[in-house]
């Protein structure tokens, strides 16, 4: 059969579809959403992602779907919104997403189809984060049908970690007929979904029931299992029988800023923060064990100026923080968090204290952190990254009043499997080595991917590792060859 | 779920655990610990093994009721479970040949460090043991610290057993004897630690303490067991838990081990109070199995 050019089921002309207004997205108001941890955005009703999927100009060339690190056919899911057919969409976006319900809450749009869309030169790009939720959830609210896995190939594959890139790889190798089995080192599916983005970002309900969807794929999980610790590398391969391992651990430990001060008593890293808050419950203390410092009416700020940086203030913001600020040594124009958690953030009260750097932390004489001693910073060439390098300006020094601070300025590489692991490569930062293309390592059967490999990223970054591994592996498990 | 298959009172508020855990009592190794959470709405703490048996699946831990979680151990028995058992995390102790080995075990540390002295007495070291305790009831595992050394004294704060004093006195006086002492390993509260280090490090006398700062996920992702070694942030969690005594700043350990204490106070306080509660509307009384002072 000719791939025959359906003709559109849009009936606006190009000229109205531009004219038509992106559709907000309604959300919690931010006075009210500050006091609790349920989600912020409320997502589309029907008729509001059929009239944001009317906007869509059906480009010929699909730039949206090229930005995409796991190629989600952006233009077909969205005219099939066009067409009422919600369920059809979700189905069009699992064949390449297996967590369109997360992705379509979390991914930075902005960088990848949304920053692509030819929308954005003249008017407000395409909502395809919104969309994607929208079908997802509607999925997940009617009830979808699953496409069947292909034929069992009698291939065991051993997946370690359960985040983005571990689930992908799970969701693309189940359905290609392979027996899947997940190791998690933590007591909960998820990896960051769960330890790092916060219930009102993420709901741990849509995890859960993601993670549900992939168990009735097939996928097998295993919790409380250390890869590394609890059973090696070479015992999967010798004993448990596995033919192949996608290793996908994603970031370790917080890199700190080694200042002065930094091992004083409220002074936390943004992963312990969070995973006291995600993981843990804290703020639910005292119904859930794990404790947290009281924040009521305490000075709270987060250093750094990505993703996990907000998920922090913001939390902070709502465990009664009274106030709470970013600061970020470089200008807001190189913050490399999402734009909507920006402006969230913003609406929440949220001070933007930018071009400024703690050089110190100060006690209050009991151990506790008093201030943060910073400095002013002027931008001055385009350093390595690409970012303007910030320099201190001299004599600049002022204080700012804290009684917590949360560090997020990045994390190292963990050294559990690479230590454990024979013949396993790492780069000089510790990080796995493995080819860009097929995740392959030096150890043959064994495949990385996600921040395991390239450092802290995105979850769909992520993701996109986890296809492009479950690809090779396929590859391999059919071949054999390395 | 992890199953408890037997549960022993060893001293007043100190209980064993032989838990059927299989994977870990394969891989373990003598200095390496596990994280546990009791249920969903549980807190994860670290706890160090003190025996593993790979043949049967089994591994043996030893627990001090001392915060809200650890009473709430306590109060399980045979047949119980624990939601999520992980490990065997930490690296293992370094074990060798030194020569003379002096082992200082405070309290449940004797615990902690039982495995490690096995290991070393095996590897041909002369073991000398010094277990303290603030009183008789807090010197545990001593018939099996005996079998495993080749001289064991006891001290407690108050006398009632063994020589009245500290371990370090004990210790300051093997340092001064004839034994030629090539390395101490102490594990016990954090003071105690901080003595030993000060004692043997005028002395030039490797020694290493195993450190029990909070932690959560325990695999090194959370970075909430950071310890100052040597003036740089390590992790006791994938550096540690065991680090050279003499690097270690114990000021800033006894200082981020306070971080929640009122809070610890609070869910402490929260628990026996619903105890109290159950046991006051439940004729006959339940017994608080072994419950500190309730």
């Amino acid at each position: 059969m000719s791939p025959v050019k359906a003709p559109s089921t849009n009936p606006l002309t190009l000229k109205e579809r531009i004219k038509l207004p992106r559709q907000h997205m309604p959300e919690q108001p931010a006075e009210l959403r500050i006091m609790n941890f349920t989600e912020v955005n409320l997502g589309y009703s029907a008729e509001l992602a059929k009239q944001e999927a009317l906007r869509c100009l059906e480009c010929a060339k699909a730039t949206c779907v090229e930005h995409c690190p796991v190629g989600v056919k952006v233009k077909e899911f969205v005219q099939l919104i066009v067409e009422g057919n919600f369920l059809g969409a979700a189905a069009k976006i699992r064949e390449d997403n297996v967590l369109p319900a997360i992705t379509g809450r979390v991914c930075p749009q902005e960088d990848h189809c949304e920053g692509a869309c030819l929308l954005h030169k003249k008017v407000e790009s395409l909502g395809v984060g919104y969309l994607e939720r929208f079908v997802a959830d509607y999925e997940q609210h009617v009830g979808a049908t699953m496409a069947p896995n292909a034929a069992a190939t009698g291939k065991k594959v051993a997946i370690v970690g359960s985040g983005p890139a571990g689930l992908s790889a799970a969701g693309d190798l189940v359905q290609r007929g392979h027996k899947v089995h997940v190791f998690e080192a933590l007591h909960e599916i998820g990896g960051v979904l769960v330890y790092g983005i916060p219930e009102f970002r993420l709901p741990k309900q849509v995890i859960r029931e993601q993670i549900d969807k992939m168990r009735e794929m097939g996928v097998e999980f295993e919790t409380n299992v250390v890869v590394g610790k609890t059973v090696a590398v070479d015992e999967l391969f010798g004993e448990e029988g596995y033919d192949a391992i996608f290793i996908a651990t994603g970031a370790g430990l917080p890199v700190f800023l080694s200042i002065p001060g930094e091992h004083l008593n409220g002074v936390y890293s943004a992963n312990e923060f969070l995973t006291r808050i995600n993981l843990m419950h804290a703020y639910e203390f005292p119904r859930y064990d794990e404790p947290m410092v009281d924040l009521h009416g305490k000075h709270v700020a987060v250093i750094g100026g990505g993703n996990t940086a907000l998920d922090a203030i913001r939390s902070a913001r709502r465990l009664g923080a009274e106030k709470a600020y970013v600061i970020y040594r470089r200008s807001e124009t190189e913050m490399p968090a999402r734009i909507e958690e920006v402006k969230h953030a913003k609406q929440e009260g949220i001070e933007f204290r930018m071009l400024t750097n703690p050089v110190e932390f100060l006690d209050d004489g009991r151990g506790w952190l008093k201030a943060a001693r910073c400095v002013q910073m002027e931008l001055g060439e385009p350093d390595a990254s690409g970012r303007r390098r910030p320099i201190a300006i001299a004599g600049s020094e002022f204080e700012i009043p804290l009684q917590l601070a949360i560090i997020a300025t990045g994390t190292s590489a963990n050294p559990l499997i690479q230590s454990t692991t024979p013949g396993l490569k790492t780069n000089k930062r510790g990080y796995i080595e493995a080819k860009d293309d097929s995740q392959r390592t030096s150890r043959k059967g064994v495949f990385a991917g996600g921040d395991i490999v390239t450092g802290a990223a995105t979850v769909i970054l992520a993701m996109g590792a986890g296809r492009r591994a479950a690809k090779s592996i396929h590859e391999y498990l059919a071949t054999g060859e390395w | 779920m992890f199953r408890i298959l037997k549960a022993t009172l060893i001293a007043p508020g100190i209980k064993r655990f032989l838990i059927e855990a299989p994977r870990i009592a394969r891989k373990h190794e003598a200095g390496q610990f596990i994280i546990l959470r009791l249920d969903d709405h549980g807190e994860r703490i670290p706890l160090t093994i003190e025996s593993s048996d790979s043949e049967h699946g089994t591994i043996s831990l030893v627990v001090q009721a001392v915060g809200k979680t650890t009473h709430q151990l306590n109060a399980l028995k045979e047949g119980d479970a624990i939601r999520d058992v992980v490990g065997p995390l930490g690296k293992p102790s370094i074990i060798k040949n030194f020569g003379t080995v002096v082992i200082v075990g405070g309290g449940v540390g004797t615990a902690l460090a039982y495995p490690t002295t096995v290991a070393l007495k095996r590897a041909g070291n002369r073991i000398l043991t010094i277990l303290g305790g603030r009183n008789r009831d807090l010197v545990i595992l001593e018939a099996e610290m005996r079998a495993t050394s080749d001289a064991l004294f006891v001290t407690t704060d108050d006398g009632s057993y063994g020589e009245k004093g500290l371990v370090t006195d004990k210790l300051r006086e093997l340092l001064a004897s004839a034994e030629t002492i090539r390395m101490v390993l102490a594990v016990g509260p954090v003071p105690m630690m901080k003595a030993v280090a000060d004692l043997t490090r005028e002395r030039g006398i490797h020694t290493v303490v195993s450190l029990n700062p909070i932690m959560i996920d325990g695999t090194g992702m959370c970075g909430g067991c950071r310890v100052l070694v040597g003036g740089n942030s390590q992790f006791a969690c994938v550096d540690g838990p065991e680090f050279d005594a003499h690097d270690v700043n114990f000021d800033v350990l006894t200082q981020r081990n306070r971080m929640y204490r009122e809070a610890e106070k609070r869910s402490l306080e929260a628990y026996q109070q619903a105890l109290q509660d159950k046991r006051d509307s439940q004729e006959p009384s339940i017994c608080l199995v072994g419950g500190g002072k309730p």
